[in-house]
């Protein structure tokens, strides 16, 4: 077992790579939250305790377009309802670890952080808190920073439609949709729910598309299931 | 200190994040594993969710709105995210100039 230091770092190290990756995001979400309604008091807050991107960007989509305070808070669970998978299985390795490191640990399992926890873990190395936290703090603190600088300059953009800043999300959202595509049954869920949402947009109206639209999809998956042998690391 | 609605939102929106975060943990570590259909539904949300959101911006926005999703999700089977994104802005960008 190495220095609770040196795991640290090498917790840190291992989260730069994929910072930098998502990075830009923090600062489109700032960008957009301003955009969207809010302040930058309101984005650096949702990125310093929400802080999980695909639904705080779910969030401002819904905060622009006058929805019921329960459904946006509900969408955002919906969104991160994976994160439930992640906490049970991360839980089996930090059994070695204290109540309160465990769940501050949790606050930070984030997709990124899962999937570096998951490595390690293959690799047979016990997972230690200041990892976790080394990990951790290397996303969270650059995603609060971004977020607030994104936020700064957003508020200087004056007309988001000229600058196509209006249909930044839909494609955030449909590259987030393939990543996804070597999942069980991705094909039938992708169309089920798009199907039914196109459908429900028109018929039922907005926002219900998306809660209408995602059960079907959901729904859908249950009723097929996965096989037997297929990992909650398929991230 | 007064906060507005937006702030409440975003409060309740972390403490059922943070929920989800120890969820797993707290509740399904208590079976020996979890029902296949539960987890099947679990995974299949994100997924779900977001293909839910995306489809009307397909089908309703514009003959330009249609043609970048359409580019993105083709993009999307070679490139990392940051490419897509940044041609993706770049298509929306030059078909709206185009066709309007």
């Amino acid at each position: 077992m190495q220095s609770a230091k040196s795991e640290f770092w090498t917790g840190a190290k291992a989260a730069v790579p994929i910072i930098l990756a998502a990075g830009p995001f923090a600062a489109l979400f700032g960008a957009l939250a301003i955009k969207n309604g809010l302040s930058v008091f309101e984005a650096g807050l949702m990125s310093t305790i929400l802080y999980a991107g695909s639904s705080q960007m779910v969030g401002i989509e819904l905060f622009s377009a006058d929805v019921a305070p329960w459904l946006i808070v509900f969408s955002i669970f919906a969104v991160n309802a994976r994160h439930i998978l992640y906490s049970a299985v991360v839980g089996q390795y930090i059994k070695h670890l204290s109540f309160t490191q465990r769940y501050v640990s949790f606050f930070f399992l984030i997709d990124p952080q899962f999937a570096l926890i998951e490595e390690r873990h293959d690799k047979g190395i016990q997972i230690s808190f200041a990892w976790l936290i080394g990990c951790g703090l290397t996303f969270w603190l650059p995603w609060i920073a971004l977020t607030i600088v994104g936020a700064l300059f957003g508020s200087l953009i004056e007309n988001p439609a000229e600058w196509g800043i209006d249909f930044l999300l839909p494609i955030y959202f449909l590259a987030l949709v393939m990543g996804f595509r070597k999942r069980s049954n991705w094909a039938a869920i992708v169309v089920a729910s798009g199907a039914v949402s196109i459908l429900a947009f028109h018929f039922v109206g907005s926002p219900w598309h998306i809660t209408i639209g995602a059960l079907a999809g959901i729904v859908l998956g249950a009723s097929i299931g996965i096989p037997k042998d297929a990992k909650v690391a398929s991230v | 200190m007064e906060f507005s609605a937006a702030t409440w939102i975003i409060i309740a929106g972390a403490i059922a994040t943070y929920l989800t975060r120890i969820g797993g943990h707290v509740v399904l570590s208590r079976f020996d594993h979890i029902h296949p259909r539960v987890d099947a539904g679990l995974r299949a949300v994100p997924t779900a969710v977001l293909a839910a959101i995306v489809a009307p911006y397909a089908a309703y926005y514009g003959v330009a709105e249609t043609i970048t999703l359409v580019a993105v999700a083709l993009m999307a089977l070679r490139l990392p995210s940051l490419a897509i994104f940044c041609l993706g802005w770049l298509c929306i960008l030059g078909l709206r100039q185009m066709i309007g």
